[in-house]
């Protein structure tokens, strides 16, 4: 399954048009309170080696027994990406030594994954779609850190990290471009957020990116590849992937060729640089771990599993989209985080009429609530005003109370001073008029004085807005626009 | 008073209950024993004190009539069996000074049903070995000796210590590992029943690996009626052990004095090797004539795959091993050997921890589990495996009960007298057991007549799956038809 590629994704060499083929394998943190194969705790942060079980330091004689926890989040997952489920799948160990691996051998899953072929769709900033297959999903344990800079002369090593499950999640290299990575990417951290089985924080190393890449020319077969590891951030991803594209191209149009290796990217000085070469990697010997028995279950347990999960990005989007008229594009940006997703359908929850004012709450909470938040640095989940008090204001806009000039006042109360719009446009008589003598009034009173005005705009129907800006200044801006705007035209007969 | 080492432990047991002596007397008397036979060099760790503290408790509570199922019995306990602040070290220079902050599940089973703990026996290292050769504190003496001889033998392994302080009444009872032969072979070699009961039967958690998918843990004891005793302790479901079965433990005692007759006997000819000795093939004849005289039935039954279970095993075992004994490493307990560079003190530390034949396995394990060799090695390997299982499965659905064979090619040796030049010498010694852990199935070792010089030598009967109790009805009618064997005194 590949991706379709538009020409501007192709990048211009001296020796003509080049296509860059990348793979990403995601690891992926699981959201769970114990670790793959011990009870120790997962949490993050704790003092150096305070979450050491036994089994965790590999001490003699002790054996893994898996966290049933960890495998429903995998199956989740697994259902996220609209995958196959594997009822039988297998662990297997994986030899190399290293001090951040007490066992001196990862338990991973080799030759039968626990989720198999699988795919998610994603958007790039143009609108374009494409969808990105998923070779595998398999469970596996992280390892733990060395600390280089506690003794000059010796290395310590931290466990707390030792054993916690990974969900390793290999892509086919079907995508093209940078951005097709990074969009693959934050689609991918989306649809776990949502599912709750990882919280997606790369910054804390909780989803981390393997990326593969190669070049060649359109239509040629698949170039030699290298892998950078471990990439852990959006932004590092498309630049660790084009100065990776940009570099094996060089290399080809001098008449070199690629050697399949193992690459680091360093953000600092923004190019990758060799880790390890093809001859030094390592034999690692996987064969079945004899302590673990295969992993089974039975179809009703994934049935279960599939009937609680929550309603995911692309299915909510059009929802969105056909229930309340909105545009792909707010609908998007509102699905894009789970809690923001969450706060719209909370606010539409609160609204009298959801069918009428679906579309002008996704403006409100787009434009003026996440504009907001965004200017002021602040999240969601710290947002000063409610989805109860954001339905409020957009049930008395909706409802002809207020209008959209005085809603971003009384936004601005509530942001600041917080308390129950509705009350507040009480108390503070920013009550829109409606009452049409009392406008009338006004708006008689205003032709009358401006005599010259009256005959530019019947010449000039546009040139009418001056008297509506008369109008909505006398009035306090409280008179309903549409009352003023019939009346205007009535009166000056344009 | 009688010497209460001489006792069988279900007549310690019966004795302790009726307070015809006390747990400390009976333990102060193995304490006793184990000082005047330190040349045997089955213990590697005394715990008089421990031993004594356990003792007065188990008398206090046997006082009450709570003593347990093993109220008050000494017993000694193997090194791969990880014992809570008592020094464990799988009789490796690996371990050190290893001292675990936890208890196995089987040794805690048996402390819970009142045992008491004499030490911890010596074995092979890492229960790698036939003999008890390869033990960081040097070889265990087999208490037996030719007649007329005084040259030192082997006790067998790996559980030489666990066989040669039974055999020699160091205790009334000891816990052994079985991973290819290493509690039937040495129980044979030392006169003694051994118990290896079905895979998953003992829980593996907290003992030291050598090859999880073999490994087993059993009695070795001097009765069959004392090994049935000491596994309905030791064995039960554990939850921290994936691979332990969710089975009823049944009291196993019960089977013992049930009659044979009626049962199908299955004789395998492939059991019938090159170059046998005259008088295995003898031994083998009357214990089999012995079952038939009881009302037995004897069938000649065939498994067609016996002769390639010893290569598969020894590519299994070791296989398996590379991985499991990566973890002694020195980085975090046990041996560390200081290097320039990491690689470095992995290199020097498991060189100088490790002995010869743990090098020899990590190696071999290694490589049948490299890139290129895997599927003509491992793979295969299993494949035989599982034909292996399969000749067992079909032979019981033809309504064997048991299978009877040689438990071993030959009776006890001369320590330093065999796999010098050759390890495969010392490897044939594991002929007619390794099929057993191969196929996941329990086998007991029943002492049953004695070669030209002496020495005894036992026959195997293996099981179906969970039905250890069949085996020892008919291990206990072998016993009651070839009687006891015990060693002349010449050590104290």
């Amino acid at each position: 399954m590949n991706a379709p590629v538009k020409p501007s994704k192709l990048i211009k060499g001296a020796t003509g048009d080049w296509e860059m083929v990348i793979g990403l394998e995601i690891h992926a943190q699981v959201n769970s309170h114990a670790k793959l194969f011990s009870g120790s705790s997962t949490e993050f942060g704790g003092a150096p080696n305070s979450h050491v079980s036994l089994v965790d330091a590999a001490m003699p004689g002790m054996l893994p027994v898996i966290n049933e926890e960890c495998v429903k989040q995998a199956v989740r997952t697994g259902l996220g990406l609209n995958a196959q489920i594997n009822r039988r799948s297998t662990f297997d160990r994986k030899n190399y030594f290293y001090p951040d691996l007490p066992q001196g051998y990862q338990i991973s899953q080799y030759k039968s994954p626990i989720v198999g072929e699988g795919e998610v769709t994603i958007e790039l900033a143009d609108g374009e779609t494409a969808t990105v297959g998923i070779e595998r999903l398999h469970l596996e344990q992280d390892a733990g850190k060395l600390v280089h800079d506690r003794n000059p002369s010796s290395t310590s090593v931290d466990l707390n990290r030792s054993g916690v499950a990974l969900m390793e999640i290999v892509s086919k290299p079907d995508m093209r471009s940078s951005e097709q990575a990074q969009a693959y990417v934050s689609k991918l951290r989306t649809i776990l957020r949502y599912l709750g089985t990882c919280d997606g924080d790369m910054e804390k190393g909780n989803l981390r990116a393997d990326c593969n890449v190669s070049v060649r020319k359109p239509g040629d077969p698949l170039g030699t590849r290298c892998e950078i590891k471990n990439v852990n951030s959006i932004r590092f991803i498309g630049q660790a992937i084009d100065y990776e594209a940009r570099r094996q191209i060089g290399i080809l149009e001098d008449g070199g060729s690629i050697d399949q290796e193992t690459r680091l990217y360093d953000p600092n000085k923004g190019e990758t640089r060799s880790m390890r070469s093809k001859e030094e990697a390592h034999d690692y010997r996987y064969f079945p771990d004899p302590d673990l028995l295969p992993l089974e279950f039975s179809e009703d347990y994934v049935a279960a599993l599939k009937a609680e999960l929550p309603e995911l990005p692309d299915e909510k989007k059009a929802r969105f989209i056909s229930a309340f008229g909105l545009s792909a594009y707010d609908a998007a940006v509102l699905v894009v985080e789970r809690e923001s997703a969450e706060f719209f359908e909370t606010t539409l929850a609160g609204l009298a009429d959801k069918a009428r004012d679906g579309k002008l709450a996704a403006n409100w909470v787009i434009n003026e609530l996440f504009g907001r938040l965004n200017k002021e640095g602040q999240d969601i989940a710290s947002s000063p005003v409610s989805a109860a008090q954001m339905a409020a204001i957009i049930d008395l806009i909706g409802a002809g109370v207020i209008s959209g000039k005085i809603a971003k006042d009384l936004f601005e109360i509530v942001w600041t001073e917080g308390g129950d719009p509705r009350a507040l446009v009480e108390e503070r008589g920013m009550k829109q008029v409606t009452d049409t003598g009392a406008i009338e009034k006004v708006v008689d009173d205003i032709i009358a004085a401006n005599p010259d005005k009256v005959a530019q705009a019947q010449a000039k129907p546009a040139l009418m807005g001056w008297f509506v800006g008369q109008v909505m200044k006398s009035s306090g801006g409280k008179a309903n626009p549409q009352v003023v705007n019939d009346l205007l035209k009535s009166k000056l007969g344009i | 008073m009688t010497d209460l080492t001489s006792l069988t432990l279900a007549e310690a047991r019966d004795g302790l209950a009726t307070k015809s002596f006390t747990s400390v007397e009976l333990t102060d008397a193995h304490l006793k024993a184990m000082e005047a036979a330190r040349v045997l060099n089955a213990y590697v760790l005394e715990t008089p004190d421990q031993a004594r503290a356990m003792a007065q408790a188990a008398d206090a509570r046997l006082a009450k009539g709570e003593g347990g199922w093993l109220g008050g019995v000494p017993l000694g306990i193997k090194d791969l069996f990880a014992t809570k602040g008592v020094r464990t070290t799988a009789c490796s220079k690996i371990l050190g000074n290893f001292v675990p902050p936890y208890e196995s599940t089987v040794t805690a089973q048996l402390w819970r049903d009142g045992a008491v703990m004499l030490g911890k026996l010596n074995n092979d290292e890492f229960a790698m070995g036939s003999a008890n050769e390869t033990s960081f504190f040097g070889p265990v003496i087999n208490p037996w000796r030719r007649d007329g001889s005084d040259v030192n033998l082997v006790p067998g392994g790996s559980s030489g210590g666990s066989a040669s302080a039974v055999a020699a009444g160091l205790c009334l009872g000891a816990t052994a590992t079985d991973t290819g032969g290493s509690i039937r072979q040495p129980a044979a070699f030392a006169g003694i029943v051994g118990m290896k009961p079905t895979y998953g039967r003992c829980s593996r958690w907290g003992t030291v690996a050598f090859a999880s998918s073999l490994d087993q843990a059993g009695p070795i004891a001097r009765t069959v009626r004392d090994t049935a005793i000491l596994m309905r302790s030791m064995a039960g479901y554990d939850p921290k052990d994936s691979t332990s079965v969710d089975r009823e433990v049944p009291d196993y005692e019960a089977a013992i004095g049930k009659s044979v007759k009626g049962m199908k006997i299955g004789i395998p000819k492939e059991y019938r090797i090159d170059g046998m000795p005259g008088e295995i093939e003898k031994l083998w004849s009357e214990g089999a004539a012995q079952l038939k005289a009881a009302g037995a039935e004897l069938v000649d039954v065939s498994l067609p795959h016996t002769k390639y279970a010893l290569p598969a095993y020894y590519i299994v075992a070791p296989a398996e091993a590379s991985s499991n004994l990566a973890r002694y490493d020195g980085v975090r307990y046990g041996l560390r050997v200081p290097g320039r560079s990491i690689s470095d003190m992995y290199e020097n530390t498991r060189a100088e921890g490790f002995g010869a034949e743990v090098r020899r396995r990590v190696m071999i394990g290694t490589y049948v589990l490299s890139a290129g060799y895997y599927d003509a090695y491992y793979l295969r390997a299993q494949k035989v495996r599982t034909l292996i299982k399969r000749d067992f499965e079909e032979c019981f659905a033809k309504g064997i009960h048991a299978i009877l064979t040689p438990a071993t090619p030959s009776a006890a040796f001369g320590i330093g007298e065999k796999g010098g030049a050759d390890p495969i010498e010392m490897y044939l010694n594991d002929i007619f057991t390794v099929t057993v852990n191969m196929a996941g199935l329990p086998g007991i070792a029943v002492p049953a007549g004695k070669d030209a010089q002496g020495l005894p030598l036992g026959l195997q009967l293996i099981g179906r799956p969970f039905d250890e109790e069949t085996l020892f009805s008919i291990g206990e009618t072998i016993e009651q038809a070839s009687g006891r064997f015990t060693p002349t005194k010449w050590w104290a």
